[in-house]
């Protein structure tokens, strides 16, 4: 058994959630603040994101930019980063985490632990997406790690599985690899992007998008000779490429937090956690992609930042809440966080997302058949790629001790 | 040592030459290894060993427990039971003796598991017992509702396939067997010797072995024999996240029907949990491809068998061909006026009985004219062991201690290290591809399938073999 070391609080994930937490943390004099990340730098996926998109409107700024300012000012804070270190597992009693790198393996209590592992798209297997098993099937994970951070060859053709702000991302960094994007395949009947982004691709760069079209088979002995599409209308084709990347359809990075026993939202698919972040496990928050996969980086900081405020509280002797009234949401919503209500962590506000876009653009919020709140979601026009906001100002009127809340559209 | 995957063969001829680098052929190749004096070839088309049915299997050893009695097959499976699994003990091969449950769905399968628990006592499997739904459901918890009973058959256990082919061929190579890579044989003639023509040349040899696998049909038509056709018949699998592997315990077969061994649920070696494999008989000897049909079959019957398996994530989708010729047996034959001897139908249970086909045919190269002189056992060897029940490397702090680069994981849901990948690009027979660098570590075989890892393990690989 190895010793165990003890810090005040130990920040899993130093992508934007986790490097945000920390930093607030250390600033706030939190103690001993430790960040693990198992990548050789820290900074998480805008790491290899090399584009635009990342920091504010007024200060836009690329991903690699971005990660960089948030590992300064979590160093600045003075919290300690620790990159090459995993957190592999739990130990017995409390927040206490078993960590391995090149010092050897490590046992690490602390007063808390923030959970920030981020989130990661669906390989091909997951997705059953049939045929043989070539190389050159990637994510988008994959391939700007490939291009970005190792300057590797990626393929002469590819198709992009999706048409969401990602796949653009993806056809963007093929491009930049000097492969040539053959087609954006979706299943849906349009692409999920701003319009501006559809039709730059589109127009400026020649990128076809077929769209109410499916990926059936994977063909090709060795490398991937080709995709098998077939439309919704049943004819089928064959697109000749010799990589395919398949983009989006995110779940959130669980492992630790499963093999926590941590409960979790089946809508997320992450902890369930209340307006502050608390977990189900006491002395454990979460926060970032992790939470709901995925939501723009700068949300994922202010999760962050949000949880660190909890943080301190539970330091400073609060107590752990009790596991809250779930909140539930019906079809075609697919998700929505914070996903417990306590008393005393009202967030500013939940997010949620969409499967495919509601019929009447109105949310209600009920709990046992009693009807708590009724609204028009922000932004009016609910698609499945863009972030909805609810307001919970709501949360005075649950029953602590009823049943499930419900959001649903009508 | 000698591996070769490019420029022109030996010309001086060998004693035995192997085709195919299979399970079966590496387990041959290491038996004749135990005789020093032998010069032996093992002759393979593709970049690595076992890249044919053996790395598509569902990875049980079985005991033969349900083998028609009284075949070779029967006889070689039992054998190889207990051969390999004394060997993966020595060998650091990782084995998980889990037993197997035959559960009953309905009255008329019920009614067969007394059948199957004569047959086992048959086939030398004296273990076995019946067991009421109250135990079966006590052991295995997550079962679907409806089972009526089941046979258990504590000897059924899970290996891993890919260690095992490479400890044999590893094995040989060390004790002196030719390896050759990238060696496909196109045609044989015999004139008092063999001669391979292969796509690197000319080859002799005066002893031939073919293990050709789903091939062995065509190589032994080049040799004038038309004694059986090879139709694969494909299983496909799908492999569950590693979070799956606590929903079962045991092997779950289901009761053999005439249409064969059906889906089974099996834990692997490596933590996760498999679901299949169907069975079609196919023409094309490549269509190791997964199919909409196929994969939708399955977790039908999966959904059945263990409900709770079929919500969680599937990490991998692989199929494999069965060397199957319209006989239920192995089709192994000696030609002594050839010098020739024919490994062929070695369908659904040749990882099992490798090291007895292995004895077996040595006895017949024998019976052929081979004088393979004195024996001298080869040293073991250690790979890496790849089961889930041992500790990675990472978590060994005297290894890490040692050598930091054990430390730093580079494939995370795997947690393989660069000290791990290192050493798989530096053994003995090393990978020439990321797929063989997978099966000899683990590195890309987790649930993200490369999205955190797969640039960086390229990355490595490419520098450690300077493609
Ligand atoms: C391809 C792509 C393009 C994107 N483009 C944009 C964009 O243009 N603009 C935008 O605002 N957002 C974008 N996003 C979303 C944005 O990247 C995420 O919202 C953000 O990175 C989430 O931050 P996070 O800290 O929750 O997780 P991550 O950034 O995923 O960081 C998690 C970190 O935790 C580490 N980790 C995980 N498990 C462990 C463990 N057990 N031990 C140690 N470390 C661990 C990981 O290595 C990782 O570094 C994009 C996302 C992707 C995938
Ligand atoms: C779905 C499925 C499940 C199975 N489950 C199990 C199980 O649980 N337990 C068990 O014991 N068995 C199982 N088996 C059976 C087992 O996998 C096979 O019996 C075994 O792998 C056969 O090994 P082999 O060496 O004969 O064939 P292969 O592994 O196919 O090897 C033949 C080799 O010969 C090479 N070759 C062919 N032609 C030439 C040529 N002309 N020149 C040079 N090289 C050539 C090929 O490239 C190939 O590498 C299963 C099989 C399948 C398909």
């Amino acid at each position: 058994m190895t010793a165990v070391r003890h810090v005040d609080v130990l920040v899993v994930g130093a992508g934007p959630a986790g490097l945000a937490a920390a930093a607030r943390l250390a600033a706030a004099g939190a103690g001993r603040v430790e960040v693990l990340e198992r990548e050789p730098e820290p900074g998480g996926v805008p790491r290899h994101s090399a584009h635009g998109g990342f920091g504010t409107l007024t200060r836009p700024l690329t991903g690699p930019r971005y990660a960089r300012l948030l590992t300064e000012a979590a160093e600045r804070a003075g919290a300690t980063l620790r990159t090459g270190v995993t957190a592999l597992d739990w130990a017995r009693g409390g927040p206490v985490v078993t960590t391995v790198g090149p010092g050897g393996p490590e046992t690490v209590r602390a007063r808390a632990v923030v959970l920030a592992t981020g989130a990661r798209e669906r390989p091909r297997a997951a997705r059953l997406v049939p045929g043989t098993r070539p190389a050159g099937v990637c994510t988008t994970g994959e391939l700007q790690r490939a291009v970005h951070l190792f300057g590797q060859h990626i393929g002469t053709r590819a198709v992009v599985v999706g048409a969401e702000d990602v796949s653009y991302a993806a056809a963007g960094t093929l491009r930049a690899a000097g492969t040539e994007v053959v087609a954006l395949v979706t299943e849906d009947p349009r692409a999920h992007t701003g319009r501006a982004r559809a039709q730059a691709a589109r127009l400026y760069h020649g990128i076809p998008l077929l769209t109410s079209a499916t990926v059936t088979e994977l063909l090709g002995h060795g490398r991937l000779s080709g995709v098998r599409v077939r439309h919704r209308d049943g004819r089928t084709a064959v697109l000749p490429c010799d990589t395919v990347v398949f983009t989006g359809d995110f779940v959130p990075d669980h492992e630790l937090a499963r093999r926590g026993g941590l409960v979790l939202d089946p809508g997320t698919r992450g902890p369930a956690a209340d307006g502050a972040w608390h977990t189900s496990r006491p002395g454990v928050f979460a926060a970032g992609d992790l939470l709901h996969a995925v939501e723009p980086a700068r949300t994922a900081a202010l999760e962050g930042a949000r949880a660190a405020r909890a943080v301190l509280d539970h330091l400073a002797g609060a107590p752990w809440p009790d596991p809250g009234v779930p909140v539930l949401v019906s079809a075609p919503l697919r998700w929505i966080t914070p996903n417990r209500v306590t008393p005393g962590a009202r967030p500013d506000h939940h997010l949620l997302r969409t499967g495919t876009p509601p019929p009447r653009p109105v949310l209600y919020v009920h709990q046992d058949g009693r009807l708590l709140h009724r609204t028009r979601p922000v932004p009016r026009v609910a698609l499945p790629h863009r972030t909805l906001t609810l307001t919970a100002r709501w949360h005075d009127r649950v029953d602590p001790g009823g049943g499930p809340v419900r959001v649903s559209t009508g | 040592m000698t591996v070769t995957a490019a420029g022109p063969l030996p010309r001086t001829p060998y004693d035995v030459a192997i085709v195919g680098a299979g399970v079966v052929g590496c387990a041959i190749a290491r038996e004749l290894a135990r005789h020093p004096r032998l010069r032996v070839a093992l002759v393979e088309a593709q970049d690595d060993v076992g890249q044919g049915t053996s790395k598509a299997n569902t990875a049980i050893l079985h005991t033969g427990f349900d083998a028609t009695p009284g075949t070779l097959e029967a006889r070689l499976v039992r054998e190889g039971h207990t051969l390999l699994g004394a060997y993966a003990a020595r060998n650091g091969i990782p084995v998980e003796r889990v037993g197997a449950l035959l559960v009953a769905w309905d009255g008329e399968q019920l009614a067969a598991l007394p059948r199957l628990a004569r047959k086992a006592e048959d086939n030398g499997c004296h273990d076995t017992a019946l067991l009421g739904p109250e135990e079966l459901y006590t052991r295995e918890p997550h079962l679907g509702p409806g089972a009526l009973g089941a046979l258990h058959v504590p000897g059924e256990s899970v290996i891993c396939p890919w260690t095992t082919t490479l400890a044999y061929a590893t094995q040989a190579v060390r004790a002196g067997t030719d390896l050759h890579l990238n060696t496909a044989v196109r045609d044989v003639a015999w004139d008092g010797g063999h001669r391979l023509t292969t796509s690197r040349g000319t080859l002799y040899a005066r002893h031939l072995v073919n293990a050709a696998g789903l091939h062995a049909d065509t190589l032994d038509r080049a040799l004038g024999h038309d004694d059986f056709t090879v139709t694969p018949r494909r299983g496909q699998l799908l492999v569950y996240d590693k979070f799956a592997r606590p929903l079962v315990r045991h092997i779950l077969l289901p009761v053999p029907t005439a249409l064969g061994k059906g889906v089974l649920v099996a834990p692997t070696v490596h933590g996760n949990v498999l679901l299949g494999p169907t069975a079609e008989d196919l023409r094309d000897k490549h269509a190791t491809e997964s199919t909409a049909e196929g994969l939708a079959t399955l977790r039908e019957k999966g959904r059945r068998i263990l409900p709770a398996l079929v919500e969680e994530e599937v990490t991998a989708v692989y199929a494999g061909l069965r060397a199957a010729t319209g006989h239920e047996d192995y089709r192994i034959t000696a030609h002594p006026g050839q010098a020739y001897v024919t490994v062929g139908g070695i369908r659904s249970t040749g990882l099992t009985a490798s090291m007895a086909i292995a004895a077996h045919v040595t006895g017949l190269l024998a019976g052929a004219g081979l004088d393979p002189g004195p024996v001298r056992e080869p040293e073991p060897v250690t790979l890496p062991d790849l089961g889930e029940a041992s500790p990675r490397p990472c978590r060994r702090a005297d290894l890490v201690a040692a050598d930091p680069e054990y430390g730093t994981l580079v494939c995370h849901c795997e947690r393989v290290s660069r000290g791990e990948i290192r050493d798989a690009l530096a053994s003995t027979i090393p990978p020439r591809g990321l797929e063989g660098l997978r099966r000899r570590t683990r590195a890309g075989a987790g649930r993200c399938q490369g999205f955190y890892c797969g640039a960086a393990v390229r990355e490595l690989f490419e520098r450690g073999t300077g493609s």
